[in-house]
């Protein structure tokens, strides 16, 4: 294509200034904000949103073209991408919910569409559920304190406020935890006092293995008694670290589950929910086990899944749904309870298309105060992106390319390694990369940046690690994240193969890497104590700066073997 | 004080109590080792540390139950939690597979005490754990469950 990069920046430009229109004549045509007039089923109701990742403001956000199952749970929800899930959930290609749920023409379609979710708009679209769900109570996944530079500068706080806005009633942690016991305490035990729950079962002191936190919580909805018991993530002090929660331990904690679940049952709950932080994988596992659960409503793994999988145990049956991440999504699960049993359902997973619901004012007018301060800093234009910027899937992302490249060039290292986090908006060709942007993929509170000395046989040790957290045929070995991002160093991966034998062929430059060799490595985000480093976010917004004009990147993704008709790759 | 309690509750434990459990009879003192003992505490891996604790041909059995985390949050410090409710047990050994020296405990049991005890063990990687009881008619009976260690970080 003979166009100047001028040229080609212009026509960007000149589409998304048509963007709004085409946005309002897309979601038009397939009948506009009817969609969220959902009739009441029954007498008691959860909303559900999960991992929005501090995103107060409507977002992109591609979903992964790379979404593995592996043993067991080859081929099933989660583990559905593109056509394969459009198929099996039976979405119209093309559609408003195939642009939701899938990485499918994601340019186009996020042109036609517009964003995603945002506070204000889920503000606007709670409201009108709960006016024809009286009693309708709003969980929060967790994942929520997180993500953002206001939240990061805050310490959580735009986001405490945000949701007392919105009016949750209760939440369960994960990334939370990472402003540290103290700071998580002085929120649980002040700000949210009376108006929050903050559940988790999960969470015990290290010494005598008391509960941190309110296990579960107890409530009277049209006159049926509801138990929400929390689960936090349970390999926070492993996943992140474990100094910012040095006295407490948490774990899947099954038995003790049961025991909750048991106990809420004995004070007469009809309906028992758990609001999850476990992973998909996890709280599907989980369900074939517990008995005396109607529904788990799960994140972590931000999967965006249109159905409830209903997973048989020795108990019945209980629902496992999923409600994606980044604010995209809000769940609406209805139960029809008659003479203390639970009749019938109905769930959706309801998009929360930014152009479709009008702003709350009192929301609105919160991120604004929030951001005032800050709005000049967030604002600052880094750089031009020419490609798409995105995050999600399993083996790398263009915005952790970036990140790896500008690591690579900067730290003088000749591999990097950035962390499979699946948070991280996407960013559409031609958008302007501002610091903002940068903080949506860094925005943590062990942001060091480092440059270390790693023998080959390190390296090969922390891949194979990592893998393991992704394909451990038991999903209660898994932590959930994606492989960790890798930089100037090709390889292969088996993910069916067994530990220590997934990782192969990996080479530099063409060379087989030697296991007694070191090799310069850079890295960001160690969960050691003790680690120091310039912070990521310097470290990318140098390297932008420097640049100017990112063109698209060419993805360093493993050599994949054994995963052919998988349906979890595109 | 009240780890103490927890612990007489229990009947034995490995939580620096082990002295007034034994003071209370329920633990049987062994500070001197036997030879058979020591050899077994010596062994390099885990068929010969099974071999020397007599529980070679044990069978598996699920009534002894064993708590422990699927991935250790610090391999340095697991805790291991092991009960018995197989019918006259009168002792308990816990193993770890891939430890350099497998045998980590082996605990007698005396006046009916309940077969129970919490440990903290050191795991360098990833390993079966084995509790193996052994019945007051010398038979013996094993369990075993995987716990992961891993190096962190890089989660969702």
């Amino acid at each position: 294509m003979f166009m100047s990069r001028r040229e080609f920046l212009h026509i960007l430009a000149a589409a998304s200034a048509a963007g709004f229109a085409l946005n309002h004549r897309a979601l038009a045509a397939e009948g506009g904000a009817k969609r969220y007039d959902l009739p009441r089923h029954g007498n008691v109701h959860f909303l559900h949103f999960t991992d929005c990742h501090a995103q107060l403001l409507p977002v992109y956000f591609r979903e992964p073209s790379v979404n593995l199952g592996i043993g067991a749970a080859r081929g099933k929800a989660p583990h559905l991408v593109g056509e394969h899930l459009l198929k099996a959930f039976g979405i119209a290609p093309k559609s408003s919910d195939a642009y939701a749920l899938t990485d499918l023409d994601f340019v186009a379609a996020a042109r036609a569409y517009g964003k995603v979710g945002g506070f204000a708009h889920l503000a606007t679209l709670v409201k009108r559920l709960r006016a024809s769900r009286p009693g309708a109570l709003l969980l929060d996944g967790g994942d929520t304190w997180q993500g953002s530079a206001t939240a990061l500068w805050s310490r959580g706080q735009d986001m405490v406020d945000a949701c007392k806005l919105l009016g949750v009633d209760m939440m369960t942690p994960h990334w939370e935890l990472t402003y540290g016991a103290e700071r998580v305490k002085e929120i649980v035990d002040n700000e949210l006092k009376g108006k929050i729950e903050f559940l988790a079962q999960n969470v015990k002191t290290a010494d005598f293995g008391d509960a941190v936190f309110s296990p579960y919580a107890l409530r009277e909805m049209n006159g049926v008694p509801v138990a929400v018991i929390g689960q936090g993530f349970p390999y926070t002090p492993i996943a992140n670290p474990h100094y910012l929660i040095p006295d407490w331990t948490m774990g899947i904690q099954e038995e003790e589950m049961q025991k909750v679940v048991n106990e809420a049952r004995g004070k007469g709950a009809q309906v028992v929910v758990v609001l999850s932080h476990n992973g998909m994988d996890v709280d599907l596992k989980m369900a074939s086990r517990l008995t005396g659960v109607d529904a788990i409503l799960g994140g972590h793994t931000h999967d965006g899944v249109p159905a409830p999988v209903i997973v048989g145990n020795p108990g019945g049956k209980t629902l496992v749904m999923n409600s994606g991440s980044n604010g995209k999504f809000l769940s609406v699960l209805d139960f029809d309870v008659r003479g203390g049993k639970v009749r019938d359902f109905r769930y959706t997973l309801l998009p929360v298309f930014a152009n479709l619901l009008p702003v709350d004012a009192d929301m609105a007018a919160h991120i604004d105060k929030a951001r005032a301060p800050h709005q000049t800093r967030l604002a600052e234009p880094l750089a031009v992106s020419e490609g798409l910027l995105y995050r999600r899937g399993n083996f790398n992302g263009s915005w952790d390319q970036l990140i790896l490249d500008a690591m690579l060039e900067v730290k003088g290292a000749q591999i990097a390694f950035s962390p499979g986090f699946r948070w991280g908006t996407s960013l559409l060709p031609g958008q302007t990369i501002t610091f903002e942007d940068v903080m949506a993929q860094t925005a943590i509170t062990y942001p060091y940046s480092t440059l270390t000395d790693m023998t080959g046989a390190t390296i090969k040790d922390i891949l194979e690690d990592v893998c393991d957290n992704l394909f451990n045929a038991d999903p209660y070995k898994q932590q959930g994240g994606d492989m960790v991002r890798v930089g100037g160093l090709a390889y292969a991966c088996d993910p069916n193969a067994a530990m220590g034998r997934r990782i192969q062929d990996m080479r530099l430059n063409g060379q087989p890497l030697d296991a007694g060799k070191t090799y310069k490595v850079a890295g960001w985000a160690p969960v050691a104590a003790g680690a120091t480093g310039e912070p990521i976010w310097d470290v990318i917004t140098k390297w932008l700066r420097d640049k100017k004009t990112i063109a698209p990147r060419q993805l360093n993704s493993p050599k994949l073997i054994g995963v052919d008709g998988n349906p979890g790759i595109a | 004080m009240d780890i103490l309690r927890r612990t007489l509750l229990k009947g034995a434990g490995a939580t620096g109590a082990i002295a007034a459990a034994v003071a209370a009879g329920l633990l049987k003192p062994s500070l001197a080792l036997a030879a058979d003992d020591r050899a077994a505490f010596e062994a390099k891996d885990i068929a010969s540390a099974l071999k020397g604790i007599g529980a070679d041909s044990a069978a598996g059995n699920t009534a002894i139950v064993i708590k422990a985390p699927d991935i250790a949050e610090n391999g340095a410090v697991v805790p291991v939690d092991v009960v018995s409710n197989i019918p006259n047990t009168i002792s308990l050994a816990v193993l770890v597979d891939k430890n350099p020296m497998p045998l980590s405990s082996a605990f007698d049991f005396a006046n009916g005490a309940v077969p129970e005890m919490s440990l903290r063990l050191k795991m360098g990687q990833t390993s079966l754990v084995r509790a193996v009881a052994k019945t007051a008619d010398g038979k013996y009976y094993v369990a075993e469950k995987e716990v992961k260690v891993t190096i962190g970080g890089c989660g969702g």
